[in-house]
């Protein structure tokens, strides 16, 4: 047998006859040959490489360099570059190589580990994988004040974006004696590049209905509502679906299980305003009236919806509950550092090889996010920034990717966990065109109720477009500072103080995108 | 209305319903009916699956859906599963792929290489 120190694999399949192959293939021998390499490179015919629409394409091993949408002009390249010299053509390469063995990490997953494994719109099969056993325990084996006393100490903290201690947030509200209490879960999921909630929802609903039982009973509310954003119409269509068999089951109602609680869940379908997100706007807009920010005091949890003591909570937060009741608080610390246990979702996109969403445990380092479950950077080019907890987030630079992705690491680089929204971006990005559509956002966002962030933003948006147009100065760059300062110190809620942060971070790190962009530099 | 006794009885059926139909069928098919998955077509993938199985007169596959995995960029996802075996996970369906590993995978016993993208437990 002859020995090859190389050979090719080229796909034969509709498409790349149809785009030519077999004359591409005629020509790649004759131009090897030309350049004596024919004893020494074998070219084989393959079937379909697995890849979609790509034309002429080829597989060269041992080096595992897949060549996408070939051109005959390209041979001569590639012969003289790759099989001559040794170094592959990356302009012709396949950007994203295929990851064989994606890891999903189910067996590290809390509250996705359900999802994409049963089917959401049947409640047996969300019984059989142990499902409602967690209801059961806490309905009937435990007092309310030990399941607050048992999520305390498991030191889960709140998913949406702040990190409160949920087991204190509910410690506020179940001592209140008051003839209703209610439960409201916020599933506005309104923040940029975040869509771990509509997973949770739409993957597996009776986790979250789970959860908001034990929650309910844990506070005393017998009266639940599942805040969500009209756009989720899978989410609604499937939660109604198990709200329907929860009923029948007699898992919702009056005096379940002859415990004496009665409980019922209703939906709340949002109108896709991003301040809604805010606990005491989603109150406002519940109660059906315009999306504005309440003050506080007095809080929600002893005066909310309807003047009732409130507990609103995020759906990702309420998922993990009936773990930690089945398993119990020591296990749950079991994931995550000391004072942020438990797993987080993420949601990863921007230029990364494979966009998606990952549930990993708290304090996994923003490097193996983004290079163990989004495919790392797109091939060729190299990372530039990420933007980390949602528009409302933190611009990270290069030096920060080794950062431990949880709430009090995080602190120290004054970014925040946010909604888990993490925005990859490579060095072709520019920091100011993203820090523009950040402004915007929110300048279309800002309710108007408050002057600070109803002008600030106005303001950094008109500052930002002139920087854009190159009439910038660097008086400008200063003052776009001091007003997101303003802003974080003196608005009502948290739409207008967030914005401090993106500004911040981007002129802190990205100055540069900046300064070039300035009319006198 | 079912009280807790009939709850565990739902709960004991279902479980022991999952063996059996694990047992009686030689393959169970996962479709990934997410938003994302449905957006890339995950509706026609499993309506090209449950027409071929049902052409090629197939009786012991079982065929059903699920929410999302998380691997939105591969969407449409199909999961074949095989008891005792590592679950194997296609990507990037589309209605011919699918026919395609009715055709291999289910008839033929051949895992279809080239459109898997992970074999996680």
């Amino acid at each position: 047998m002859k020995f090859y120190r190389s050979h090719i694999l080229i796909g034969i399949d509709d498409t790349s006859l149809a785009a030519g192959v077999k004359e591409f293939e005629a020509l790649l021998l004759s131009e090897l040959e030309k350049n004596k390499l024919a004893d020494e490179i074998n070219i084989l015919e393959t079937g379909t490489l697995g890849l979609f629409g790509t034309g002429v394409s080829m597989t060269v091993f041992p080096d595992q360099v897949t060549y996408v949408n070939l051109k005959i002009e390209d041979i001569p390249e590639i012969v003289a570059e790759h099989f001559l010299k040794g170094r592959p053509v990356s302009r012709l390469a396949l950007k994203a190589p295929l990851k064989k063995h994606y890891d999903f990490n189910y067996k590290n997953r809390i509250v996705l580990e359900n999802s994409g494994k049963i089917n959401p719109e049947d409640i047996n099969d969300y019984l059989a994988a142990g499902g409602y056993e967690a209801w059961e325990k806490a309905l009937l084996n435990m007092k309310p004040e030990q399941i607050v006393n048992e999520v305390k100490a498991s030191g889960l903290r709140g998913r949406g974006g702040a990190g409160f201690p949920t087991g204190l947030k509910w410690s506020f509200t179940a001592p209140i004696q008051a003839p209703q209490k209610l439960f409201v879960i916020n599933a506005d999921e309104g923040e940029p590049g975040t869509f771990k909630d509509r997973l949770i929802m739409e993957g597996d609903p009776h986790k979250l209905l789970e959860g908001v039982m034990i929650s309910s009973y844990a506070v005393g509310a017998t009266k639940a509502y599942i805040y969500i954003r009209g756009e989720y119409k899978l989410c609604i269509t499937r939660l109604e679906i198990a709200i329907k068999d929860a009923y029948e089951y007699g898992l919702l109602g009056k005096n379940i299980f002859e415990s004496g609680f009665d409980l019922d869940i209703f939906i709340k379908i949002g109108a896709g305003a991003y301040v809604c997100g805010e606990e005491t706007a989603l109150i406002e807009s519940m109660e059906g009236n315009r999306g504005n920010p309440r003050s506080k005091p007095p809080f929600p949890g002893v005066e909310g919806a309807w003047k009732l003591p409130t507990v609103v909570n995020n759906v990702e937060t309420i998922a993990n509950v009936p773990g930690i009741i089945t398993k119990g608080a020591e296990w749950f610390t079991g994931y995550g550092p000391d004072g942020c246990s438990g797993t987080k979702v993420y949601t990863i996109m921007g230029d990364v090889n494979l966009p998606g969403l990952c549930e990993v445990d708290m304090g996994t380092s923003l490097r193996t996010i983004i290079d163990e479950f989004g495919g790392g950077i797109i091939e060729g080019h190299q990372f530039k920034a990420a933007l980390v907890g949602g528009a409302a987030g933190v611009f990270l630079p290069l030096e920060r990717l080794d950062v431990n992705m949880d709430y009090n690491s995080l602190r120290e680089y004054a970014a925040v966990l946010g909604s888990g929204a993490v925005l990859v971006m490579d060095e072709r990005t520019d920091i100011v065109e993203m820090l523009y559509s950040v402004i915007r956002f929110f300048r279309h966002e800002s309710c108007g109720k408050c002057s600070p962030c109803a002008n600030g933003n106005e303001m950094l948006y008109q500052l930002i477009s002139k920087i854009r147009k190159g009439e910038g100065t660097q008086e400008d760059l200063d003052n776009m500072v001091v007003i997101a300062d303003t802003m974080f110190h003196t608005s009502f809620c948290a739409l207008g103080q967030s914005l401090v942060m993106p500004v911040k971070s981007a002129l802190e790190h990205f100055r540069a995108d900046f300064l070039k962009r300035l009319k006198i530099k | 209305m079912k009280t807790l006794d009939e709850l565990r009885k739902i709960r004991e059926k279902a479980q022991q319903d999952m063996k059996l139909r694990d047992g009686d069928n030689r393959f169970k098919i996962v479709v990934g009916m997410g938003t994302s998955g449905i957006a890339m077509g995950a509706r026609e993938v499993m309506k090209a699956i449950l027409d071929e199985i049902a052409q090629r007169g197939i009786k012991d596959v079982l065929v059903t859906q699920t929410g999302e995995k998380g691997l939105s960029s591969m969407e449409p996802v199909v999961d074949v599963i095989e008891s005792g075996k590592p679950v194997i996970t296609y990507g990037n369906m589309d209605i011919a792929k699918a026919k395609k590993v009715v055709a291999e995978h289910i008839v033929n016993g051949r895992v279809v290489n080239d459109y898997v993208v992970s074999t996680d437990k």
